[in-house]
């Protein structure tokens, strides 16, 4: 069952088109990544999402009610945590805290009390003297204390130290067991890709990729670092293989994952003495991207 | 002591060219005010029975308490008027200053990490707090010679170059007194806001105790450096000690200020940080509970404003009849109509000008909502189980509310000084009336900002040009001969003046409808538009 549904939306803001006819869906208990650099048009899908700004075209659904004008009915049952909060400087973020369990509806206090320790968060002091890490834990203590089906998380852990980052890690990961679905942008791709099931990667206002990791793995290519007793010849014209460097007696290259096999093959014979290979990262896989979007706009534009 | 000091007058040139609009403009206007003001009394005090009927006006406890104790010379000229309407607010708005500037140089300087900049250059432990003192130093003496010289160059009888220079004399020591006593807090204090909040604290105990002192016993007012400012006899009997005295104390408090300064940590307190409360209250959890919290102090001052402004004007009611009745700018503003007295027309008058003051925290409090949004807090709100109507109707209902709060105050206030004074006294009844006619006037420009915030939300601050249009209509209109269309544009123009016009139940209540119908168009424009942040 999908638990958000997007279909053909289309986002302007005037003239300047933020959106452009995406399609996704996220399934029931999936975390879902949703990646794209800065102004790529992530924080806009998930106010669409949120009912707060209304699509140009298309619809939405979570829960299969319509996110415009079911938005409150929808938001009994999910929490969110912007990107960039910010909090009422007269109050305190226990305070803080209470008014959005409130506002939302069935929180729990003893898990409220619990996460205000997992994150190691003061809620007596005034939100004034909060760092954006803290203003954050805020957020994600009002998020994580209410029992909802679905986080839409936006860049929630631009400000967080790395032991907080582990907290909130474990927290959407509790919630997976839990059945839970999440929804989680982010322009950080490592910080994604160890907690996703599904990622979807907009750039531009355009989905330009969905799929799980390993679903796409197979586009991008494996770093090699690799030492022989005698060097390879013509391993640089190799099928497959790409960026070859070479210094001393150590070569780097990039290879196709699918001629992974024939290469390494091909190279054992040389006798190795040693070999690193990094696995691609989605930022590889987004560079590559890039490129080869790049390439093909001035292929076309030839 | 030396090896403490370096870099001190490189930070002193600093402050004041960051603060040199601030200053500039403080300074101007304590000091033109006072010496326009001493310029004009001749003029409205005239003769010797002027300024006996301004003592005996004066000389009732609401008024003692007010502005502090009537000189009780035999035949006081007309410069010790001046100082006894003006003195004590003066030296009130020089504390003011003070603590604002005083307070930004010390606490805020450090809380922002402007001081941790400079201490790490080469200046002395000491340079920072040195400055900040010569600072306070610097601007009280510069009041207190300017006011003096300019007082003196004033041809109104009664002021002498010494009493001139005693009355700047006592705006700059009190000026002092409270620029060392922002300093000392900002030691104690562990935040600018806690700085300057408790300075102004011992501000308002100071008026609250030289208020009641001044009223039951002179010894308790002894005990507050108000009292001390009001006792100088300034224009007759030229005193000096109250002038002396916060001087001495100010210089003591420095003292202390620079021993705490010198033992304490960068960013260090000593009154440790209050905790605030790590649970929500049932009210700040209900919708306008939140509405009210968010903007509990700017209610509750301009509440506290309003009272004061309408009291004020109230307390005047008394001089009007034998004062004004033959100034011809009042006469032809007032359109002298002869069925009724010239304090009903007054009154009259005084509620369009109030009522349209009044407007000011109202719409405040709507357009509050739309600053939500600005500063991406109503996401918060909207991605919760909260409906954008719900919201809405809170701030309007919060903003009804006030608007009932402040018309009333402005009622009260006049009637309960107007009441000491006058022979002839209003009644509470129809002082009411007159102030609550205006509400349906009031409400047209709550539902104008709800249309514009919902309709055209980039243009919501647009409301406040047809709150100048009404202003200007109200106060030039008749003046400048305003065509009737373009009077009618105005809400206000619509609301009958109950002290010298029939009620109009018709016109209030299309007033009431247009707000109405007004308010629900921007309902609908605000269900359907896109929230930004
Ligand atoms: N209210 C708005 N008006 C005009 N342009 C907007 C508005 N909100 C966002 N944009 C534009 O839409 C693009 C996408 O923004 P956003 O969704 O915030 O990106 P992201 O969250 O991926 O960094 C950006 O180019 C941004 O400038
Ligand atoms: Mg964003």
């Amino acid at each position: 069952m999908n638990i958000i549904e997007v279909n053909g939306i289309t986002k302007k803001f005037g003239k300047f088109t933020a959106l452009d006819d995406i399609h996704f869906s996220v399934r029931k208990g999936e975390i879902c990544g949703f990646i794209g650099p800065n102004g790529a048009g992530k924080s806009t899908t998930i106010r669409i999402l949120l009912g707060m700004l209304k699509a140009t075209k298309g619809t939405a659904k979570i829960f299969g009610m319509d996110v415009w004008k079911d938005a409150v009915e929808i938001h009994k049952r999910i929490s969110y945590v912007p990107g960039d909060v910010n909090l009422w400087p007269n109050l305190t973020g226990g305070e803080v805290i209470d008014l959005f369990l409130k506002m939302r509806g069935n929180g729990n206090i003893k898990k409220r009390d619990e996460l205000l320790k997992k994150f190691d968060l003061d809620p007596s002091k005034k939100c004034r003297t909060y760092s954006k890490g803290n203003r954050q834990k805020v957020a994600l203590v009002a998020a994580f204390a209410c029992d909802a089906d679905l986080y839409i998380l936006d860049e929630p852990t631009s400000g967080l130290d790395p032991l907080m980052e582990k907290v909130f890690q474990e927290c959407i990961l509790e919630a997976k067991k839990e059945g839970k679905s999440v929804f989680l942008s982010s322009h950080i791709l490592s910080e994604v890709e160890k907690v996703c099931d599904q990622v979807v990667i907009i750039r531009e206002g355009k989905i330009i990729e969905t799929g799980s990791l390993e679903d796409m793995r197979h586009l991008t290519r494996n770093k090699i670092t690799l030492q022989t007793k005698t060097p390879v010849p013509g391993l640089k014209d190799f099928p497959g293989v790409h960026s070859f460097a070479e210094e001393n007696s150590r070569v780097t290259f990039q290879v196709d994952t699918e001629k992974l096999d024939e290469v390494i093959r091909h190279v054992s014979q040389f006798g190795i003495l040693k070999l690193e290979s990094v696995p691609p990262t989605l930022e590889d896989l987004f560079m590559r991207h890039y490129k080869t979007s790049k390439a093909t706009d001035e292929g076309g534009a030839v | 002591m030396r090896k403490h000091l370096p870099g001190t007058g490189s930070i002193l040139k600093l402050i004041f060219r960051q603060d040199r609009f601030k200053i500039s403009v403080w300074l101007l206007c304590l000091i033109l005010i006072t010496i326009s003001v001493a310029y004009a009394y001749p003029e409205v005090y005239k003769t010797e029975e002027d300024i006996m009927g301004f003592i005996l006006t004066m000389q009732n406890p609401a008024m003692e308490a007010m502005l502090g104790p009537v000189y009780d010379a035999n035949n006081p000229p007309v410069a010790a008027v001046f100082a006894h309407e003006m003195l004590l607010f003066t030296v009130i708005a020089a504390a003011i200053m003070n603590i604002l500037l005083i307070g930004r140089s010390t606490r805020t300087d450090e809380e922002d990490g402007r001081l941790e900049l400079l201490l790490s250059l080469p200046v002395g432990r000491l340079s920072h707090i040195t400055a900040v003192m010569l600072e306070a130093l610097i601007l009280n003496a510069l009041l207190a010679i300017l006011t003096g010289a300019g007082l003196s160059a004033v041809q109104t009888n009664g002021i002498t170059p010494e009493s001139s220079f005693l009355y700047g004399s006592i705006l700059g020591s009190a000026g002092f007194l409270f620029a060392a006593i922002t300093a000392l807090f900002a030691q104690l204090a562990k935040t600018s806001r806690g700085a300057t909040g408790l300075s102004f604290t011992v501000l308002i105990i100071s008026y609250i105790i030289r208020a009641i002192g001044d009223v039951s016993s002179e010894a308790l007012s002894l005990i507050s450096p108000l009292g001390w400012t009001v006792r100088t006899g300034v224009f007759i009997d030229n005193k000096w000690w109250p002038v002396i005295l916060p001087l001495a104390i100010g210089i003591i408090i420095t003292a202390v200020v620079f021993y705490l300064n010198q033992i304490r940590d960068l960013g260090g307190g000593f009154i440790p940080e209050m905790k605030g409360k790590t649970r929500a209250s049932a009210l700040l959890k209900t919708p306008l509970g939140f509405v009210f919290r968010m903007q509990r102090t700017n209610i509750i001052a301009w509440a506290i404003g309003m009272f004061l402004l309408s009291a004020a004007f109230g307390a005047i009611l008394g001089d009007l009849e034998e004062y004004y009745a033959d100034l011809d700018i009042l006469q032809a503003f007032l359109a002298a109509n002869p069925d009724y007295t010239l304090t009903e027309q007054f009154v009259a008058m005084l509620f369009v000008i109030l009522s349209i003051i009044s407007a000011i925290p109202v719409v405040m409090v709507v357009l509050k909502l739309k600053g939500e949004e600005n500063k991406n807090r109503t996401e918060h709100i909207y991605s919760r189980a909260v409906s954008r109507t719900g919201m809405l109707a809170s701030y309007m209902i919060m903003a009804i509310i006030v608007s009932i709060i402040m018309q009333t105050l402005t009622a009260v206030g006049l009637w309960a000084t107007s009441y000491s004074i006058l022979d002839q006294t209003l009644s509470l009844g129809k002082t009411l009336n007159a102030a609550l006619v205006f509400l349906p006037a009031i409400w047209v420009l709550i539902a104008l900002g709800i249309f514009l915030m919902g309709l055209f939300p980039k243009a919501t601050s647009g409301i406040w040009l047809y709150f100048a249009f009404c202003f200007i209509v109200i106060y030039l209109g008749e003046l400048l001969k305003f065509p009737d269309w373009l009077m009618n544009l105005s809400s206000f123009t619509h609301v009958p003046q109950l002290f010298v016009e029939e009620g109009d139940i018709l016109s209030l209540t299309i007033l009431t409808l247009l707000a109405i119908l007004i308010t629900i168009i921007g309902f609908i424009g605000y269900r359907k538009r896109d929230i930004t942040g």
